[in-house]
């Protein structure tokens, strides 16, 4: 069974006379697999990623998307995440007063309660966390501040796949995750999504460009171009958007 | 030719003005003129209403609606089970029940050497030194809920730090309503903090959930130079009662204050907190937080005087309006011409929960000096969706994610509390207001 069935989705921004953002967009993501999404800006690419999250902003006009054999549109936010969605911000929220170690705990446990499992104990935690900042270059002080308050650019993409690596979700989706990032950054942040994957888990990556996918390497590239998917290929599909560029899908559309 | 124009007096001011008629005697001369004055003030003036600018968010005249009868001694076994608040901080404590110190209650004996400890009853009958500063705060204006104190409060505590003196250990008054017919209680107290000393004071304020009773507190603080005081205060009257406080400093030089209050209960509340910058160099931080739901009305009225130069001020108020509740701020700053070298910074934040909610900031600055740095600001905003939509991507439910965010707003006035063991008791109030929201 497909993890991910996205089906002819149609989605506005919100209000009755919102700009038609997806125009019949399809994709079927199974779990192990990596899909790399990649296309100019304002073809959907984020807005996308927002829908699955179930971010308010966007109303979902025509077709359906099925998550682990349920309708993801008809959950709550927390709900998709509890069920393993994970959205990997491409501009991190900074959330002052609330310690990253606090945040973390609360969320973990926040999906454990809902998924019926018992909420893991201070010391259990302290160890998970220890273990996975440490890999991703994430110290001590950082954890004790305000999630991402002042945080580098850097800093808080690699917040978000600690915030990843602990959640375990089973679809990644990660929004421009190489914005930003200098090519040291980019390594470290490759290199904690990479070990993440695994034959349970998807990951759904939206980048400009194809520099990501050097180091975290797609099974799937689909193109994307106003508000849908309009060519899909393997990972050499990058390389030529690399070369190329993408204006022949631009006018192939308009 | 102008006529004066006599208002009509409102039921509760003429309940006051009866009262008003048989002041106590104790304390000598100085103080039974004290109490003449005040008395004379409020039969002259009456209680403030919106045409007052320094009321006129608390418009006392519509909002107290009656004078209760004065409150009579509470019975040590029920102030004991009614009490609640600050248990288990460390703190000494000293309880005063219906205006009244209950020593039976209170923790008096092995006082720290330098720390002295009277009740203002023992102070009155007396004629220590201290009493000489009682009453010498006064603000150079007509302050209705300070006059009815002053007029009125026979009882409260007197505490002085001696010179020097680092006293550890917070000392606690924990003022606490106490009976089943609502009454009025008055209490004033003065804290002494000799120079060089460092002393933290919390005090407390609750009653029967239900009773409408009205209390009336004033604190005079008198710091020394170089003196260090902590001020840490706890409001959770009965959502029915009216809660009037007034706080005094006069600040010598050098010397670092910090007051935080914290206002949950009372369904009607105003703090007045009046500080005169009177040394040089000294460093001050007068920050609040303020929880509301219901109909509560809460004002927080700040008058700072900066009167002579290089001093530094800070205020950070923090207020969250659920339902239809209604929160206040007005601080005024005066720097005088002396005052150069003044930096002043007042912030005044307010979280909107309820559809309903008001917020009424009003932030003022009188600078006759040339060279200081003052500013404020004043916000007042729903919580941010992008921060609870970020919160609920993460698998936090939206009541979660809303109580950790109005937490991390109280947060950053709380987090300034010094004393350990007083902070994380307001968190932990904090908490319970939050998990008591539906």
């Amino acid at each position: 069974m497909a993890l991910l069935d996205i089906d002819n989705l149609h989605a506005r921004i919100g209000g009755d006379h919102g700009k038609e953002i997806l125009k019949g967009l399809s994709l079927t993501v199974n779990p192990g697999e990596v899909h790399a999404i990649m296309g100019p800006n304002g073809s959907g690419k984020s807005t996308l990623s927002y829908i699955l999250a179930g971010k308010d902003d966007y109303e979902v006009t025509d077709g359906a998307v099925t998550f682990d054999g349920e309708n993801l549109l008809d959950m709550e936010i927390d709900e998709r995440a509890a069920k393993g969605v994970f959205l990997a911000f491409q501009y991190p929220i900074e959330v002052p007063g609330v310690a990253t170690m606090t945040f973390l705990r609360a969320a973990l446990n926040a999906q454990r309660k809902k998924r019926g499992e018992a909420e893991v104990s201070t010391p259990d935690f302290l160890r998970l966390v220890k273990e996975r900042a440490g890999h991703l270059g994430i110290n001590q002080d950082m954890l004790r501040r305000g999630v991402n308050v002042g945080f580098s650019g850097g800093e808080k993409k690699r917040a978000e796949i600690l915030q990843m690596a602990i959640l375990q979700p089973k679809l990644c989706i990660l929004d421009e995750t190489d914005s930003g990032l200098d090519i040291d950054a980019l390594k470290v942040v490759s290199e904690g999504v990479n070990a993440l994957r695994s034959p349970d888990r998807a990951m759904i990556v939206i980048t400009h460009y194809q520099r990501l996918l050097n180091h975290i390497v797609p099974d799937f590239v689909h193109v994307m171009n106003k508000g849908r998917i309009v060519r899909s290929g393997g990972k050499e599909l990058a390389l030529e958007l690399e070369a190329n560029g993408y204006a022949e899908y631009q006018q192939d559309a308009a | 030719m102008n006529a004066e124009i006599r208002p009509i007096r409102t039921p509760a001011e003429q309940g006051l003005s009866g009262e008003l008629k048989a002041l106590s005697r104790a304390g000598g001369p100085r103080i039974v003129a004290l109490r003449t004055a005040a008395a004379q003030a409020f039969n002259d003036n009456g209680l403030p209403h919106r045409r007052v600018e320094e009321w006129k968010y608390t418009d006392l005249r519509t909002l107290m609606r009656e004078a209760l009868p004065l409150a009579t001694p509470a019975a040590v076994a029920q102030v004991e089970a009614h009490q609640g608040l600050l248990l288990d901080t460390g703190a000494r404590r000293i309880v005063v029940a219906n205006g009244a110190v209950v020593p039976e209650l209170s923790d008096l004996a092995d006082l720290e050497p330098g720390l002295s400890i009277l009740t203002l009853a023992q102070a009155l009958a007396g004629a220590g030194e201290t009493l000489a500063r009682l009453g010498t705060l006064e603000p150079g204006r007509y302050d209705a809920a300070l006059a009815l104190n002053t007029a009125l409060a026979t009882d409260g505590v007197v505490i002085e730090v001696g010179e020097g003196a680092q006293i550890a250990r917070p000392v606690h008054v924990a003022h606490v309503v106490s009976g089943h017919r609502p009454a009025a209680s008055f209490a004033r107290s003065l804290v002494v903090v000799g120079a060089g000393a460092h002393f933290t004071y919390a005090e407390s304020f609750e009653g029967p959930a239900g009773l409408g009773y009205q209390v009336n507190s004033a604190t005079e603080f008198v710091v020394g130079d170089e003196a260090h005081l902590d001020v840490v205060r706890l409001q959770e009257d009965s959502a029915s009662a009216l809660h009037l406080s007034t706080l005094l400093f006069e600040i010598g030089r050098a010397a670092k204050v910090h007051a935080f209050s914290f206002g949950i209960g009372a369904g009607v509340a105003r703090t007045t907190l009046y500080a005169n910058l009177a040394g040089e160099d000294s460093q001050v931080g007068f920050n609040g937080a303020s929880l509301l739901k219901g109909r509560q009305h809460a004002d927080a009225t700040l008058f700072l005087d900066h009167q002579v130069p290089g001093c530094e001020s800070r205020e950070l108020f923090k207020t969250v309006l659920d339902d239809s509740a209604r929160g206040v701020f007005q601080g005024k700053i005066v720097v005088r011409q002396a005052a150069q070298k003044t930096d002043g910074r007042m912030m005044s934040r307010a979280l909107v929960l309820g559809d309903d909610a008001e917020m009424d900031n009003k932030p003022e600055l009188e600078i006759f000096a040339d060279d200081v740095q003052c500013g404020h600001g004043a916000t007042c905003g729903a919580i941010d969706d992008d921060l609870l939509f970020y919160l609920r991507a993460r698998g936090i439910s939206l009541k979660d994610a809303q109580s950790l965010l109005v937490q991390a707003f109280v947060g950053e006035a709380i987090e300034t509390v010094e004393h350990d063991g007083l902070r994380e008791a307001l968190v932990a109030r904090a908490e319970a207001w939050l998990a008591a929201r539906g």
